[in-house]
Formats: structure tokens, C-alpha cells, sequence
């Protein structure tokens, strides 16, 4: 499941840099993502893994380069225009809408997919159709019991399950999660693990993270990012036995790992 | 908020009775009212209590809907009016052959257009900036008023005559009470609307965009977008009372768009509850009431009115309706009852506090203002002497003991609300986090 | 040319009476993230308190005590109140700051009753200092001038050369860190608040028997002073001193501008209806710059407001 089998990659960067004042961030970053893939992007803190996900999801402005989503740059577009496109992210720090209910928080995250846009004469509550789809992600995240609460009182393993699915909800077909186990416990990591490689089934997934169990058991590629430059890229196993990862990076996370 | 309760995607009929009963009574008390209250005074109040409502609705389209606080909300309801106050003119020069009820469409329709063209750089952002974009726009348009006479009729206004109009089904409007019914059902229509926009797509999102703007941006919406369309739909709605406002006063002056009036609406919103639909209509009730029996009865009802304005920013947030919608939990579990004697035992004092406060402010205001030689005064219908000891003590007393009283309480009814909310033993098993159990 | 140079000292009165407000707004606004509705008010107290002293102890003991006092109250009102609502988050507070000020209104109408006090300039600053052409300029404007730029630098002093300034610059940016490091950043919090409402006391101590000492006088120049600090940048000091400059300026020379807009009218061509009251265009006719001048500031914020949402000198984002 490589990239350029005829079609355009899901996801390629080309080029990619991002300076904030003078110090530069990303440091020109080529990457293709195929689709369909299970992509995992790693790198030691401060690599720029989080501004790299901010840059193709249109937070930030990027300072020179190309991103495209399907073939189609991506330059200059919203984060809301993105999505639009088919990709949608979760975050590093949890990011719902505390006072609403989980249901309500699905269900707002459906409302675009499903075509109502800015509508104002339908009403949220007669579509059989929404209902449905909050109902079946409700299950898929496993909070169909919690679905009356206000989000905010949830606990924090359900929050970030709540968030992974108001990520996939919109069935964007790029999916990009920001360190989607962190501060978990190890099994919160793997509930959630087993929930990633569900709802991601048929989709490209992006992923950052930190948990190289995580990592080497979802991903099919690898890419190792340090200070904004990707030194390595390829199958875990390959990216394992890279002698430039190994001293730049991973050498002592994998023996603690293995 | 109450429609993710219903847990089945099953066919609905298109209207339940259990959706549609509060609207039934509303409408049904509403119709009844002019029977019980005949008074011309009173049905003026009524009146004004209407307009009030539509308007404090509208504004909570921004506040509490769209997390929007705006300081000039008063401009879209006054441009409205004036308009309609020259259509009506124009009406009567012209004879054209508009009905008068038809009129508060086009103060909708002005209130909206002016929002539309102001939403369209004020609405980049919520909270502070926003605000100060409201103030600021609504300054102008207030200042202009006195510029442009033409429109704004300068400092007399622009007075009309609504029974000039075209009979509507032999009406002429001349009665406060035909201009009661007139009200009433744009009230009726008015609200429905904005209860049903609260329920749309557009007005979920709103609630969304208000919560985490940044994060309604990732699901495809502009955060922008939907603030600007709750803004233009709260114009509509805040015209449509400057029509009806038009219609009932037969006068706008430049009072209409004033930052006094635009302050009391954010008052009366906040007093009423911004979180719950009810909110405004129980603010703009209890408002227009101590405007108009407070006023009667003291020249200081504003400083009651700010400093309990203050209070409820201070410590009950959700305002009236928040405090009533607490006791929703008591009322499902059946255990109201158990609350009234210690609720007794602390708001009696508390009262009895308060009116012992409010009695020594209105003495010393008396003593400090009064016209020289001028000592007595009335207090809840006692004559007394404000340059006596006697009646200070008296009402410090009260003062002190009545709030110590029900600060001794206070912890007892607070317990009592705890235990009011709780449902009885045995709990049912709380519900292990599903994360645990797929782990 | 000496009208000029009146109306420039003028402006620069006015201009600097509202950098003493939007100073103390700013601060106030760029540490805690609040936007003081209720600043004005302060002002006003500052005022009145300042007036009640005056006729016991003379204007100077005003000058020193009433804006302690209205510090103080400040610094009271923030651990009592904003502390409280400052759980909710900022609307809120704006709301409470709201509420504030229309409950300060109130309980000074209810000491000093409605009408105008009679505070005035103190009697030693009561004649002409010096004169361009015919026009004498009081002695007490350039008091005025000198107290302002004396606070100014004062303030400028403290927060970029004294401890107390370090630690509330860093606090500005990095609260948590700041408050790791061990400093009470509530008590900042506390004392910013106290400063700022002190600084408009002061303003209120000396402007009070120029522009009137009336219930009124905070809402006349509340809004201006928002306006300021929105056209100069939320939370910029230097913008918060070039816009209150700039609208000080603008209004006092519009205000003594004799232009007149039949002017532009006659000038494209037009003639002077006969009966003025049946035009349509009769605002326009009679329309004269001073009529303009106080609404110029609105009108100058939402330009800026279109074209630089972020204000002459305001860091984006905010």
C-alpha cells in the first residue's frame, strides 16, 4: 500500500516549511501518504510533529511548499474548507464542546456530511437520518449509555474517545489524530487502540504519537521527524533498522520498549 | 436542549402534544389575559411586556445562543421602528393599502438589513472584540440619530398614527386592547420562530461555535458564518419589536436606539437566564413589573434593580430561569415538599433583611435629599420621621438580624437542595466508564 | 495660526485626560484579559470623592487622597467581585463590569443627588498663564499637561525599570510560569486593578471641575475611552497613548472647525433649496463639522475596525 499507484497520493507534502519569526520549524518536509494507509508520524518533543499537523489542516499558514489532498492544493484554504474536503483531525489536548451532550456533540459533528450546511428550516430532531448516524457512532465509541450527559462531565478516557469520534463522524476519508493516547493508562491505550484501527477501517490514517507500542502495532509506514526534517521513512521494521533513527532517536525508546 | 432525550430514531408525528403543550398554554393565557386584567393601564403594561419579551428573545439569539454579548443591540429594534413609523406615514400619505399587522414584517425586514451589513465585520469574533465592535456601532447609529433629522426626526422623533392604516377586517387599532391581540400574536409567531431556529442545523451550530469556536471549524462550519446568521436572524426578530414598538407608542425617538436601552435588554436577558430558551420571557416579565411598580413606589428602583442585576452576575449565573431549572431534579423525584419548610426558614429572614435594607437606604436617601424642613416620610405604608433615631434603628435591626437569620439557615437549605436532587436509596449502580469495560 | 495652537493645546488636554483612562484600561486589560466596563465609573468616583474632600481639606488633599481611596475601592472590588465571576469566564465579567457601572451611577446619585457639584479648580491655578493672540490658556490646562506626562512616566518607569514591572510584564505573558516562580498572581492581579482604577481617579480628581462633576460624566466618556484602546490596539500601551492623542485632536479640532458641508454641496454644483425644510437633502444643508465631531472617534473605529480588525498598534489575534 504505497503511494502513485496511478491515482494521487491521499496526502502529500512537498516542500513544506514553516518559520515563526526567525527560527524555522519545518524545515522543508516531503511526504506522500497512500490511500488507505495507516501513517504514523514519531520524533523526539519539539520536532515540530504538532506544527506539521496544524500546517496541513490549516490552523497555521505554512511559509513555503505544497500540500495537497487528493491531488488538490490545499494553499490558502480554512480549516472548515479543508474539512469540507474530506480530512479532519482530533487534537493533542482534548477539544469537544464541554456543555453539550455527548449525543449533541456527535450530532453537530454529522450535521455537514449530512448535507444540512447553514440550514435554517430543518429541524435536528425530525432527521431519522442524523438520529441514525449520531446513534451509530454513539455505539461505535461505546458511549451510546453516556449519551444525555453534558461532555464535559465525562471521564477523560471517554472524552478522548468522544473526540476520536467527533473526528470521524463528518466520514472524511483523512483521518488525522494528534497523539490520540496520551496520558492514558495501558488499558485505556489499548481500548483505544482496538477503537483507532475500527473506525479507521478503509480510511488513510495520520497519526502522532508518542507510544511505540501504539505506533508499531497500528502503523503500516513510518516517518521520523527531527527538528523538522524527516530523516527517515518507510516500514516499521525498516525505519526500526535504521542505523540514522536508531542514534537520532529511537535507540533507547525501542530497547526500553522490546 | 431537550430533544436529545427521546432516545428513538422511530417516525415522529409531525407535532406531539408534549412539544406542543407549553405553546398551547401560553397562547391560551395570553388570549385570556384582557379578561382578567380590563384595565386600560394594565393592558398598556401587558403591551410593553410583549414588545419586551420579542426583544430579549431576540437578544438571547446573540447571548446565550451564539455566546455573543452585544452593548448596542438596541439600534436593530430602533431602526425597525423608524422605518415602519415612515412606512406607516407613507401608508397614510400614499393610501396605500397595507394592512397595519403587516407593518412589524418590515421593521424585521430593516432590523435584518442593518444587521447584515453590520454583522458583516462584527462577527470575525466573539466575546470582548465583539462587544466592543456593538458599543461602538451602536454609539454611531445612536449619535447619528441627532444629525440626520430627516430620518430620525432629531430630538422630537418621528410620531405617526396607526389607525391611518387600512382596516384590518374593520379594525382600526384604536383600543390598547386591539393593539393587545395584534401584539400577542406576533409574540406568539415571533417565538415559535426562534424556538424552532434553536433547533436547526444553523441554531445547534450556533451553540457549538458559542462552546469551542475553533473546533466547530474542523466539522465544516465557519465559526464566522454561523455567528453572522444568528446575528441577522436576532436583527429580524429585534425589528419586528421595533414594528410592534411603532404600532403601540405611535412615536421613536432617539431614545429607541439609546446604549441605556440597549444596557437594559442585556439586563433583563441576564436577569431572566441566558441558558434556557424561558429565560428572557421570565426577565423581560419580572423587568417591565419593577420598572413599572418599583417606580411608583421609590425613586431608587434602578439602584435595586443594578445591585440585584449585580448579585445575580455574582452568584447565580444561570439567572432566574437557572435557579427554577435546579429544582427541575426535586420536581421529577417527587420531593419539592421536603424543601418548603427549611426554604422558609432562611428566604423569610432573608426577605425581612432585605426589606430592612432597602427601608434604611430609603430613610437616609429621605434625610440626605429631602427638602429642608421636610421629615416625614411614608415606608410600607408607615409615617415616619427620617431625622428620628427611632425608625433608622428599627430598620437596622431588622437589616442585620433578618440576614444574620438566614445566613445561619443558609447551609440547611443548601443541604436540603442536596438532598432534594439525589434520588433516594439504593442509587442504581452508576454505570462503570465503557472505556473500563472494553479494557 | 493662534487658533491652531490653542485647539492644539486644547486637544492635547483631552487627549492625555483620556490616555490617563485608557492606560489604566489597557493594563487592566492586557493582564487580566478583562475589559473594564466600569473604568469610567472609577473615574467619576475619583471626581466626587475628590470634590467631598475638597470642601473639607482644599483641592490638594483631593488630589492625594481621592484616588488612593478609589484604588482601593478597586482593588476591593476585584477580590470581592471579578475574583467570583472570573470562574465563568470573560463575558461574564463584562457583564459584572457592566452591572458595575450602572450600580456605581446609582449609589453616587444616591449621595449626591442628581445635578452638577460645584468642584472647582483650586484658586492658586485660577488665572491665565500665558496668552497666543487673544486667546489666554489657564494655568490649570497646563497643570493638566504636567500631571498627565508626570503619570506617564511614572508608569513607564515602573514597568520597564522596577521589579514590581518585571514580574507584571511576565505575568502578562506566561501567568502560570509566573506563578510557579512562586509570585502571587492573584495579588497582581489585585494590585493591577487597583493601579488602574486608581489612574482614573486621578483623572477623575483633575478633569471634575473642568468637564463637570455630574452623575453623568462616566457615561459621556466611558464609551470614548473604549473606543480608544479598541482604534489603538487591545492591550497596546503605546497604541492606547497615539489613539488617545489622535481623538483628542480630531474632536477638538472639529469641534472648533467652521467647515460646513454646503459647502462640498455648492462646491459640485448644487443650489440652495429656497425652502429648506421640503429637501430631502436638508441634513446634508445644514450639516456642519463640530455637529460631526463627536461621533468622528465611532466612525474612526469602525474604519479601523475594517480595515485593521487589530487596532493602530494591537498585536493580532487578540
Amino acid at each position: 500500500m504505497s503511494a502513485g499507484q496511478g491515482s494521487p497520493p491521499a496526502l502529500e507534502l512537498a516542500g513544506l516549511r514553516k518559520s515563526f519569526g526567525k527560527t524555522e520549524i519545518i524545515r522543508g518536509v516531503d511526504l506522500a501518504i497512500g490511500r488507505g494507509e495507516r501513517h504514523a508520524i514519531i520524533g523526539p518533543n519539539g520536532a515540530g510533529k504538532s506544527t506539521l499537523f496544524n500546517l496541513i489542516t490549516g490552523r497555521f499558514p505554512n511559509s513555503g511548499g505544497h500540500i495537497r489532498l487528493h491531488g488538490n492544493d490545499l494553499a490558502g484554504l480554512q480549516p472548515f474548507e479543508i474539512n469540507r474536503m474530506g480530512l479532519s483531525r482530533s487534537f493533542q489536548i482534548t477539544n469537544i464542546f464541554p456543555a453539550m451532550t455527548v449525543f449533541e456533540n456527535v450530532r453537530c459533528s454529522l450535521l455537514w456530511s449530512k448535507g444540512y450546511r447553514y440550514s435554517f428550516w430543518n429541524m435536528v430532531a425530525r432527521s431519522r437520518d442524523l438520529t441514525l448516524g449520531t446513534e451509530a457512532i454513539l455505539e461505535q465509541i461505546n458511549l451510546t449509555a453516556r449519551r444525555n450527559l453534558p461532555a464535559g462531565v465525562l471521564s477523560y478516557a471517554e472524552q478522548r474517545a468522544l473526540e476520536i469520534g467527533i473526528t470521524i463522524a463528518g466520514g472524511a476519508d483523512v483521518i488525522m489524530l494528534d497523539e490520540p493516547t496520551a496520558g492514558m493508562s495501558h488499558s485505556e491505550t489499548d481500548y483505544i487502540v482496538d477503537l483507532i484501527r475500527q473506525v479507521t477501517v478503509g480510511k488513510t490514517l495520520i497519526m502522532v504519537e508518542h507510544d511505540m507500542g501504539v505506533v508499531f502495532g497500528l502503523a503500516d509506514r513510518i516517518s521520523v521527524l527531527v527538528y523538522g526534517e524527516i530523516i527517515a521513512s518507510g516500514a516499521p521494521e525498516d525505519v526500526r533498522a535504521d542505523p540514522k533513527v536508531q542514534e537520532a532517536y529511537l535507540g533507547a525508546a525501542l530497547e526500553a520498549d522490546h | 436542549m431537550n430533544d436529545t432525550f427521546q432516545n428513538t430514531a422511530a417516525k415522529r408525528p409531525l407535532v406531539s402534544l408534549r412539544d406542543a403543550a407549553p405553546w398551547l398554554v401560553a397562547t391560551g393565557f395570553l388570549l385570556v389575559m384582557p379578561f382578567i386584567f380590563t384595565a386600560n393601564s394594565t393592558i398598556t403594561i401587558m403591551n410593553q411586556m410583549a414588545i419586551t419579551i420579542i426583544f430579549a428573545l431576540a437578544y438571547n439569539m446573540l447571548l446565550g445562543q451564539g455566546g455573543m454579548l452585544s452593548f448596542g443591540h438596541a439600534v436593530y429594534m430602533g431602526v425597525g421602528g423608524f422605518m415602519c413609523m415612515h412606512i406607516l406615514n407613507m401608508v397614510e400619505d400614499y393610501s396605500l393599502p397595507l394592512p397595519l399587522p403587516l407593518l412589524p414584517i418590515f421593521g424585521g425586514l430593516f432590523g435584518m438589513g442593518l444587521a447584515t451589513i453590520v454583522g458583516a465585520f462584527s462577527t470575525r469574533k466573539a466575546g470582548t472584540v465583539f462587544a466592543m465592535i456593538s458599543l461602538g456601532v451602536g454609539e454611531l447609529i445612536a449619535a447619528c440619530s441627532i444629525i440626520i433629522v430627516a430620518f430620525f426626526g432629531g430630538e422630537e422623533g418621528i410620531p405617526g398614527d396607526r389607525t391611518y392604516g387600512l382596516p384590518f377586517f374593520g379594525n382600526e387599532f384604536l383600543h390598547p386592547i386591539d393593539v393587545y391581540y395584534l401584539i400577542v400574536f406576533w409574540l406568539i409567531l415571533s417565538a415559535l420562530l426562534m424556538y424552532l431556529f434553536s433547533r436547526t442545523p444553523v441554531g445547534r451550530m450556533a451553540n457549538a461555535v458559542r462552546d469551542n469556536p475553533e473546533r466547530a471549524e474542523f466539522l465544516g462550519y465557519s465559526a464566522r458564518k454561523v455567528r453572522f446568521i444568528s446575528f441577522t436572524a436576532s436583527g429580524f426578530f429585534a425589528g419586528v419589536a421595533g414594528g410592534l414598538f411603532a404600532i403601540n407608542y405611535e412615536i421613536l425617538t432617539e431614545e429607541n436606539l439609546s446604549l441605556i436601552l440597549s444596557g437594559q435588554i442585556l439586563l433583563i436577558t441576564f436577569l431572566g437566564g441566558v441558558g434556557f430558551f424561558f429565560g428572557p420571557i421570565i426577565g423581560a416579565i419580572v423587568f417591565t413589573l419593577l420598572q413599572t411598580v418599583l417606580s411608583l413606589e421609590t425613586e431608587l428602583w434602578q439602584l435595586y434593580v443594578g445591585a440585584l442585576f449585580v448579585a445575580t452576575v455574582m452568584y447565580f449565573p444561570g439567572g432566574l430561569a437557572g435557579v427554577l431549572m435546579m429544582h427541575y431534579p426535586s420536581v421529577k423525584l417527587g420531593k419539592v415538599k421536603s424543601l418548603v419548610v427549611p426554604y422558609l426558614k432562611t428566604l423569610v429572614p432573608a426577605i425581612i433583611g432585605l426589606l430592612g435594607t432597602a427601608g434604611f437606604i430609603e430613610i437616609m436617601f429621605h434625610g440626605r435629599h429631602a427638602a429642608v424642613g421636610d421629615e416625614q416620610m411614608t415606608l410600607f405604608w408607615i409615617s415616619l420621621n427620617s431625622h428620628s433615631a427611632l425608625p433608622i434603628v428599627v430598620t437596622l435591626v431588622l437589616a442585620v438580624g433578618g440576614i444574620w437569620v438566614a445566613r445561619r439557615f443558609a447551609p440547611e437549605m443548601a443541604e436540603a437542595w442536596h438532598r432534594s436532587i439525589t434520588p433516594n436509596a439504593p442509587p442504581p449502580p452508576a454505570q462503570p466508564p465503557s472505556t473500563r469495560d472494553a479494557a | 495660526m493662534d487658533l491652531f495652537l490653542v485647539n492644539l493645546i486644547d486637544g492635547l488636554v483631552y487627549g492625555l485626560l483620556l490616555f490617563m483612562l485608557s492606560a489604566g484600561l489597557t493594563l487592566i486589560f492586557s493582564m487580566m484579559g478583562v475589559l473594564n466596563f466600569a473604568h469610567a465609573s472609577f473615574y467619576m468616583l475619583g471626581a466626587y470623592f475628590a470634590y467631598q474632600i475638597s470642601t473639607y481639606l482644599g483641592f490638594w488633599t483631593g488630589l492625594l487622597i481621592a484616588p488612593l481611596i478609589v484604588g482601593v475601592a478597586g482593588a476591593g472590588i476585584e477580590r470581592y467581585g471579578l475574583r467570583r465571576v472570573h470562574q465563568f469566564g470573560h463575558v461574564p465579567e463584562l457583564i459584572f463590569t457592566f452591572g458595575l457601572a450602572l450600580l456605581i451611577e446609582e449609589v453616587v446619585q444616591f449621595f449626591w443627588g442628581k445635578s452638577q457639584k460645584a468642584y472647582d479648580t483650586p484658586e492658586i491655578l485660577q488665572f491665565a498663564l500665558f496668552s497666543i493672540g487673544n486667546n489666554s490658556i489657564a494655568a490649570y490646562k497646563v497643570f493638566m499637561i504636567f500631571v498627565s506626562i508626570a503619570i506617564f512616566l511614572a508608569l513607564l518607569y515602573v514597568l520597564t525599570r522596577t521589579r514590581v514591572g518585571m514580574i507584571i510584564q511576565a505575568a502578562l505573558s506566561y501567568p502560570k510560569t509566573v506563578e510557579a516562580l512562586g509570585h502571587n498572581v492573584p495579588m497582581v492581579f489585585m494590585g493591577v486593578f487597583g493601579v488602574g482604577t486608581a489612574l482614573a481617579g486621578v483623572a477623575g480628581v483633575i478633569a471634575g471641575p473642568v468637564l463637570g462633576t455630574f452623575p453623568g460624566m462616566a457615561f459621556v466618556l466611558g464609551s470614548i475611552v473604549f473606543v480608544t484602546i479598541v482604534i489603538g490596539g487591545l492591550g497596546s500601551l503605546w497604541g492606547a497613548l497615539l489613539a488617545s492623542l489622535l481623538i483628542g485632536w480630531m474632536t477638538t479640532f472639529a469641534a472648533a472647525s467652521s467647515f460646513q458641508f454646503a459647502d462640498i454641496l455648492l462646491f459640485l454644483g448644487m443650489e440652495r433649496p429656497a425652502d429648506m425644510a421640503a429637501s430631502k437633502l436638508r441634513d446634508l444643508w445644514t450639516l456642519t463639522m463640530p455637529q460631526i465631531g463627536p461621533i468622528l472617534p465611532y466612525m474612526l473605529m469602525v474604519f479601523i475596525l475594517v480595515v485593521r480588525p487589530h487596532g493602530l498598534m494591537g498585536k493580532r489575534g487578540l
